[in-house]
């Protein structure tokens, strides 16, 4: 019995996400006084699976088959549910990335398991496995716990600290064989939605919207995502309007994000917006409107001219850079 | 070519979210109630295939709850599907509805089930998954594009970190819909008039059983406590952030 961390890579590297779960997947396996393993799918080097020693990882039981280096749903749920059999894993962690969202129900009911979807916090074994999740779109908190079984549980990104676990790891190759008919629906290829980083990913993001008014504003947007090392983002009336690409849509409809820092610029922050963002660790609101809704949710606020404030703030970044 | 387009009955994503006493469930005093916006989606391109093709498809909309539900299938009837079917069980979580939707789907060779990749109140995402699984069917999340490529392959899109996957299937498929695979649309008064002829049926269920329990729901952490930072010396936002660690 141990607990199994689905280690997922991307084009053969792992990411924070994974090591995000690794944490959770160690603290959550300490807590249940047994170890933590994981399975790896698609080719992935020996060097790298090795790495998750250090999150803690004791054994990496790995599914090198060629066909899935590319994603297809069917076929990874299976390899990930055949392993937590072998080695009749009680919980079942992984990132709540896109792929990772894909998986989980399945790995579920291959189980006969209960998932636990997006936890803010680590499962408490003494107490059913009690966790809390965000519900009504980040309006709400939901603590639940599971009426018995196993368990598949995916971890919120950017919502529990990595880790280092060092413990020394072996790597072996799992008795599964994926079959045909777990490639009915499978990737084909990847298509890049712009060159830099994924907003997703992104530790920090610098977004704007109407305030701006009009795409030819957006450089020092750019510039100061740059100092920043942030991705940037943009309203849905932005995005509508073509002053921006629709993948940079973040609220409700658009891509939901909880980055550690999110900088808001000429936004007023209507509630669909707040909806894909409000999880965000850190908030700033920079707006000349002091009625903007906004600053309702704000960390840190500039009531102030954004083509006054943004240019101010790049100059003094370049000049400490 | 038949299609089944899963309802969730949600509070509309303007509603103020107040809790009962108990913290058990959400205040419904005043909420409005609408199709579940993801879900909507998938309706859209359910009516868009359907205006493709013509007469050869059908278009039924599910969902599992009890007489409230109703109103909000009728607004699906009005927009365009054929029919509707409530199964009649409070929907308690995602294991459950999945084991009754996918127990209703399981006889009756729907070529698509479509499904928002979430419901705008609990967030979990895992009901598409979870009925695939249960019906041995693929299943495509985040869909943003949809095509079919023949009888029975399909061409879709699907977003993934940092950009889009090309994927492609056969069918039958259950697909989660996002943004982009199709325009929602507005019911028009002959819609309206004509749903309340269409028939909507009331299917008792399997009494599937819950696998989670709610204890509780509280609010997240109030922000409220803006440190506000004074528009001539914005510099002093990038010392504060840095001294936090945050930058």
């Amino acid at each position: 019995m141990s607990v199994l961390l689905f280690a997922e890579n991307s084009q053969g590297e792992f990411k924070k996400a994974t090591f995000e779960a690794a944490t959770y997947a160690y603290d959550l396996a300490q807590a249940m006084g047994t170890d933590l393993q994981a399975v790896s799918v698609g080719q992935v080097t020996e060097d790298k699976l090795k790495e998750l020693g250090k999150y803690g990882v004791s054994k990496v039981h790995r599914v090198a088959d060629e066909r899935m280096n590319a994603f297809a749903n069917t076929a990874f749920a299976a390899a990930v549910s055949a392993v937590a059999k072998e080695i009749d894993a009680p919980v079942v962690v992984m990132a709540q990335t896109y792929n990772g969202r894909a998986i989980a129900p399945r790995v579920s009911v291959k189980l006969d398991a209960t998932t636990v979807s997006g936890a803010a916090t680590l499962l408490d074994p003494a107490a059913k496995f009690k966790a809390e999740r965000l519900a009504y779109s980040g309006k709400g908190v939901e603590t639940v716990d599971v009426n018995g079984g196993k368990i598949v549980v995916t971890v919120k990104t950017n919502g529990y600290k990595v880790a280092e676990n060092p413990t020394a790891v072996t790597v072996t190759d799992a008795d599964f064989q994926a079959a045909e008919q777990d490639f009915d629906a499978v990737a084909k290829e990847i298509i890049k939605a712009a060159e830099g980083i994924s907003l997703t990913e992104a530790d920090a993001v610098v977004s704007a919207g109407r305030g701006m008014k009009g795409p030819e504003n957006w450089p020092m947007i750019e510039e100061l995502a740059g100092y920043l090392g942030a991705a940037t983002a943009c309203s849905k009336p932005t995005a509508d309007m073509g002053w921006r690409p629709h993948h940079e849509h973040v609220g409700q409809t658009g891509i939901q994000i909880a980055p550690n820092l999110y900088i808001a610029i000429g936004i007023s922050g209507a509630i669909q917006h707040l909806a894909g963002v409000s999880s965000s660790k850190t908030i700033v609101v920079i707006n000349k409107d002091p009625e903007a809704p906004f600053f309702k949710v704000a960390d840190y606020g500039i009531i102030g001219d954004l083509f006054e404030v943004v240019p101010k703030l790049n100059a003094y970044l370049k000049s400490k850079n | 070519m038949k299609i089944l387009v899963c309802i969730s009955h949600v509070p509309d994503t303007t509603t103020k979210v107040q809790f009962e006493a108990d913290g058990l469930s959400l205040n419904k005093t005043g909420v409005t109630f609408v199709i579940n916006p993801y879900d909507e989606y998938g309706l859209s391109r359910a009516l868009d295939f359907k205006e493709k093709e013509g007469k050869s498809v059908s278009i039924t909309v599910i969902s599992v709850g009890g007489r409230e539900v109703e109103p909000t299938l009728r607004k699906a009837l009005a927009i365009g599907a054929d029919d509707a079917v409530r199964v009649d069980k409070a929907a308690l979580d995602a294991h459950q509805v999945a084991q009754e939707i996918a127990e209703y789907a399981d006889p009756r060779e729907f070529d698509i089930i479509f499904m928002g990749k979430e419901s705008i109140d609990f967030n979990g995402g895992l009901v598409p998954g979870l009925v695939a699984e249960k019906l041995g069917w693929p299943f495509v999340s985040f869909a943003t594009q949809m095509e079919l490529e023949g009888e029975k392959d399909v061409i879709l899109h699907r977003e993934v970190d940092g950009g889009f996957e090309v994927v492609e299937s056969s069918l039958p498929l259950v697909v989660s819909c996002q943004k982009g695979i199709a325009e929602w649309r507005i019911p028009n008064m002959r819609g309206i008039m004509a749903a309340r002829k269409k028939p909507l049926s009331v299917v008792s269920g399997v009494d599937a059983e819950a696998r989670t329990t709610t204890l509780s729901f509280t609010y997240p952490p109030a922000k409220g406590n803006t440190m506000y930072i004074d528009a001539e010396q914005p510099e002093k936002l990038i010392d504060v952030l840095a001294d936090k660690g945050i930058i």
